[in-house]
């Protein structure tokens, strides 16, 4: 009895160690991707420039691919279609925030500029995803920033620069901390809505 | 072959011979299309159609740009008939569906996989057979849309009209048995480094939805599902993977899972930094809230409802909640002057629907129904009043503003007309 009662114990502390050290438990399940595989795969920008690829663009660049590309459904200056949203606007869009009709544009309402290249580069255009080369997206998002008063016509946006670019709107979230994110319980957050 | 197909067979013979001899068919020809009607018939067995007399459907739209192009009404997505639901499943072709004006990608599960890596020790791929050979889990979790019920949209205005029934007012929630891999199981055969605190997950489809989710989540209880009521998955929902995040915001259940990628903070996707952070009065915005609060409606007698007269009728509804199990619902049949414990039907699952159900005579006089859930927290469905406090705001303004106001779960109201209409008396 004693000796069991030992055994499971000793199992037990086995299955503690083998769930902290994860080591892999079931063969032959899933296999290593390649690096090419991964990169490949490996579409997501980080707010602070990760995984940006090397390019570059300005609005001057942009304005042509815009037009060929994106008018169609956003309209010829960005202000927006029967199918696309607006996408022009800067900082007077932020005065509408406190208002009943606000409104989000990447200029007035976006934080970060990074979240402009992802969304182009993954989703658009419009049953097309995915076929924009590296500076079509840089140019595209320098466009659309330049349209919005953000910067300016030349500004040359790349891996260093893009990640620089300061949003009207970057304060305008809460919890401002990226440390009180995670945990609505410590955040003191009732029925889903947090302070 | 037995005995009840031979007859079946002999029946259908004759039958095919005497249309046959209707249409003045010769009899040789008899024996060769005897056979293709059989199968024909078996067919129609094949895969079960519900009765031609039942006709509960889904609403609204997928937003889709031809309608747009047309200038026709667009909705936000398709709402779950609540008003016709019994018990705590939703039949899988009538989960609500939200895809942001995308039709469903319509992928091959031998071609689909699903890819870990970031900061981990052993970056893994997984065929949807390989997911399917590991140990699995069988839970019952809602998936719920964080602007459902919220006074406009997504629903628009049809949510507050005062002919409203609960899937204009509460149809962006559907409630699934789900069957799939513990995201935990997965994240341990990679082997998560310790810098990791977040995961980006990614589905497959045009404009390849990523969302952020704190990696406690992925810890707990999210799972990768390819199993949902006794069959994959539909297209819909994420064929062949999605991802459950139970209690969670809907955004955060990533359909046609392809990538999880494990990284040290959010990556401000475009959905989570853009769409659905909800506005407050000055100006700022809620954003990475994920648990949706206790919440529950009266499915019958509801909105759009006729009482047949006075008497006897059972009230029923639905609760749930994103911390946990549904501990308690009161209904109350005087406008929220008396409560009375509803009854709870098994089964009673963490992060479900939960059926209840309250006995009532009506005396045909003009009243107030009202449901409000308590879950296992302690945590009481608030009042509109008291979301409005929370918010800092009237009630004026959660029921004006343009915006969706996100994880709204006040007490609805249905307001039992003398005439016997139900009416939404939030409004």
């Amino acid at each position: 009895m004693r000796l069991s009662k030992l055994f499971s114990g000793a199992i037990f502390l086995l299955a503690a160690n083998v769930a902290l050290a994860q080591t892999p438990s079931y063969s032959n399940v899933g296999r290593t991707p390649t690096k090419e595989e991964i990169q490949a795969w490996d579409i997501s920008i980080g707010p602070d420039g990760k995984g940006l690829p090397a390019g570059q663009g300005t609005a001057k660049d942009g304005a042509p691919i815009f037009a060929a590309k994106c008018a169609v459904c956003h309209g010829a200056q960005g202000e927006g279609g029967k199918i696309g949203p607006r996408v022009v606007g800067g900082i007077a869009d932020t005065e509408t925030l406190t208002t009943l009709k606000p409104v989000r544009t990447v200029g007035g309402y976006w934080p970060y500029a990074t979240s402009v290249y992802d969304f182009i580069h993954r989703a658009m255009p419009r049953d097309q995803s995915g076929t924009l080369t590296p500076n079509e997206v840089y140019a595209l998002t320098a466009f659309i920033l330049f349209k919005s008063g953000i910067i300016q016509e030349g500004d040359v946006l790349d891996q260093k620069t893009l990640p620089k670019v300061k949003m009207p709107n970057r304060n305008g979230f809460v919890p401002a901390r990226f440390e009180d994110i995670p945990d609505e319980h410590k955040r003191g957050c009732t029925q889903g809505i947090c302070p | 072959m037995n005995p009840k197909q031979t007859d079946r067979r002999r029946f259908l013979k004759n039958g095919a011979a005497l249309a046959g001899l209707a249409v003045g068919a010769s009899a040789s020809a008899l024996p060769a299309a005897a056979e293709p009607a059989l199968e024909k018939v078996d067919e129609l067995h094949l895969y079960g159609e519900r009765s031609h007399y039942v006709t509960a459907v889904r609403n609204g739209s997928i937003n889709n740009p031809e309608r747009r192009l047309k200038d026709e009404p667009v909705a936000f997505g398709l709402r779950t008939p609540l008003q016709d639901s019994v018990g705590m499943i939703t039949p899988s072709s009538l989960h609500f569906t939200i895809s942001h004006g995308f039709e469903p990608p319509d992928i091959d599960p031998k071609e689909h996989h699903l890819l870990i890596h970031g900061m981990v020790d052993r970056p893994l791929i997984f065929s949807v057979d390989e997911i399917k050979r590991l140990p699995f889990v069988t839970r019952f979790h809602f998936v719920e849309c964080h602007g459902n019920s919220s006074p406009r949209g997504p629903g628009g205005d049809a949510r507050i009209a005062a002919n409203a029934t609960p899937q204009e007012t509460h149809g962006f929630t559907s409630c699934s048995q789900w069957t799939g891999v513990l995201l935990s199981t997965l994240l341990k055969e990679a082997g998560v480094q310790k810098t990791a605190t977040w995961i980006i997950a990614e589905g497959a489809d045009e404009p390849k939805h990523s969302k952020s989710i704190p990696i406690g989540k992925a810890w707990d209880d999210a799972l990768v599902a390819y199993g949902q009521n006794g069959e994959p998955v539909r297209p819909e929902q994420g064929f062949p993977l999605r991802l459950i995040v139970p209690g969670w915001q809907g955004i955060n259940n990533v359909k046609w899972l392809r990538r999880i990628d494990l990284v040290d903070e959010p990556y401000m996707a475009m959905m989570e930094t853009s769409r659905y952070p909800s506005m407050r009065l000055d100006g700022k915005s809620r954003w990475f809230e994920f648990e949706l609060g206790p919440k529950s409606v009266i499915t019958r007698p509801a909105g759009g409802y006729k009482m047949p007269g006075p008497g006897f009728h059972e009230i029923t509804g639905l609760a749930w909640s994103g911390a946990g199990a549904v501990k308690r619902v009161e209904v109350s049949t005087d406008g929220g002057r008396t409560w009375k414990d509803a009854q709870l039907h098994d089964p009673i699952a963490r992060k479900a629907h939960t059926r209840f159900s309250s006995p009532w005579t009506w005396d045909g006089k003009e009243t107030i129904l009202l449901s409000r859930c308590t879950d296992d927290q302690s945590t009481v469905q608030p009042t509109i009043a008291q979301v409005a406090k929370l918010w800092n705001a009237d009630i004026d303004f959660l029921l004006k503003t343009q915006q969706v106001v996100g994880d709204f779960n006040a007490i609805q109201p249905w307001k039992v007309n003398a005439d016997g209409s139900v009416q939404n008396a939030l409004v």
